[in-house]
């Protein structure tokens, strides 16, 4: 039976982890490469690689970081942030990441998905969206939280699903940093909408999110956090022995 | 030395370092004197069947491949180039495949629970059914491996060394002598997958 996915996200800026508190005043944690050998030690299923700055301020991802970590980490990587073309999969693939994930770069150009599906394969193409409620509709972010795009949530990832996305990172923007738990009404409507995996983030603040998160939402496939992980709220280890304790399948 | 053989298909930057983390040299090479001058031989893959293999036979590295694992030669291949070593696929149509083991791989769509996700991704345990295949030396039943595929070999039951269970028992690894594969990604699996590695480069 495949087990339920424990991520750890990294927001990288400058080399170094940040985590912004609902998006905004970011700070320092550690350096990229050390903090995802811990990681990897520690039982994390997979890691994600953000570049937070290059999708509004065109900062091209830190590739001599991503590249060191592939050499000494050997989990699945995820890489995010400031990927528009075909050319910046390619550069990310190239150093050792495994999935791409597209947020603003699909919402720029929508054909980005289904073109890099088709070279790459659906398993390899992520599409992260930022989600909020405005006026109790479920609308999708761009720029890393701040734009309003204005389409509707569910269309646009059902969407992109269609064209080939392999797998859904829905960041709930309204219990991002709150960690109040996860968003489950969002994910539920998500998860019954597409058929590929689906990964919980933003609103995790202890183990017993992500226990809520998997027992009430049993297609619910993996639960990502950062801040919680970088700052040993919660040890990898712990959360996976009490997931294990509830009878949800994991990898110990 | 370990050939990991380059016929344009997928990302063998992980697969090289995984080598190198276990002290093992490796080379990705599309070379022919290269590949047999190496000890043994690592057939990658992602994608799809067809497409890989006929990539593979314009780089006239498909006979290298062969005739290396008919001498002997360990040869592993990993996920997709797993699926390649068999007779054939029904990916897309029906392609013949390289023939080193017996049986054919087929898709997962119409024979797992239809509210099972598609393709099989993630983590999952071993079900080890031949504890004697070298490749395991280092490794214990149950422990996990990380899978991304949509299609699994089907109809080998006398070359399966492992299962994962998805609903049905799926084919995790084979062997048929010298030759092995691995439908699971070993250099995305963790310290399990660099055991396997190891132990195949005792073999």
């Amino acid at each position: 039976m495949i087990t339920k996915r424990i991520i750890p996200c990294l927001d990288v800026k400058d080399g170094r982890v940040v985590k912004g508190v609902n998006f905004k005043s970011l700070g320092d944690v550690a350096s990229p490469i050390e903090l995802a050998e811990y990681y990897s030690r520690s039982g994390a299923d997979e890691l994600v690689f953000y570049d937070i700055t290059a999708s509004f301020e065109g900062r091209k991802l830190f590739t001599d970081v991503l590249c060191e970590t592939a050499k000494r980490v050997f989990i699945p990587l995820t890489v995010g942030g400031g990927i528009n073309s075909v050319e910046d999969f390619d550069r990310v693939l190239k150093c050792g990441a495994d999935k791409v994930s597209v947020n603003s770069g699909a919402i720029r150009n929508p054909s980005l998905v289904s073109e890099a599906a088709k070279l790459y394969g659906d398993q390899c193409v992520v599409l992260s969206a930022d989600v909020k409620r405005v006026d109790g509709v479920f609308r999708v972010f761009s720029k890393g939280g701040r734009e309003n795009t204005g389409m509707e949530a569910i269309e646009w990832i059902k969407r992109c699903v269609g064209n080939g996305a392999g797998e859904v990172v829905l960041n709930s923007i309204d219990t991002d940093g709150v960690k109040n738990g996860f968003d489950l009404e969002m994910l539920d409507k998500v998860c019954n909408a597409v058929n590929v995996p689906v990964i919980a983030s933003g609103g995790a603040g202890g183990i017993e999110d992500f226990i809520t998160l998997f027992k009430t939402l049993p297609k619910v496939d993996a639960g990502l956090a950062a801040s919680i992980f970088h700052f040993g709220e919660v040890k990898i280890e712990t959360l996976k022995q009490e997931m294990k304790n509830n009878n949800i399948p994991v990898r110990i | 030395m370990v050939a990991i053989i380059n016929y344009g298909v997928g990302n063998l930057y992980s697969l090289k370092s995984s080598f190198a983390a276990i002290g093992e040299h490796a080379v990705v090479s599309a070379d022919e004197d290269e590949i047999r001058s190496a000890d043994r031989i690592i057939l990658p893959g992602v994608g799809a069947f067809s497409d890989a293999l006929e990539k593979l036979k314009a780089s006239g590295l498909d006979g290298v491949l062969v005739s290396e694992a008919e001498k002997g030669k360990p040869v592993m291949g990993i996920c997709l180039g797993m699926q390649l070593l068999f007779d054939k696929s029904l990916e897309y149509g029906e392609h013949e495949g390289l023939g080193l083991i017996r049986g054919e791989v087929v898709p997962f769509e119409g024979r797992i629970n239809k509210e099972l996700k598609i393709p099989h991704i993630g983590w999952n345990a071993l079900e080890i059914t031949q504890p004697d295949c070298p490749l395991f030396k280092y490794i214990k039943n149950a422990d996990f491996v990380y899978f991304v595929h949509s299609y699994f070999a089907d109809g080998c039951d006398e070359s399966v060394t492992a299962y994962s269970e998805y609903d049905i028992p799926v084919t995790a690894s084979v062997q048929s002598g010298n030759v092995f594969g691995c439908q699971f990604h070993p250099e995305k699996s963790g310290e399990v997958g660099l055991k396997i590695l190891k132990a195949f480069c005792e073999i």
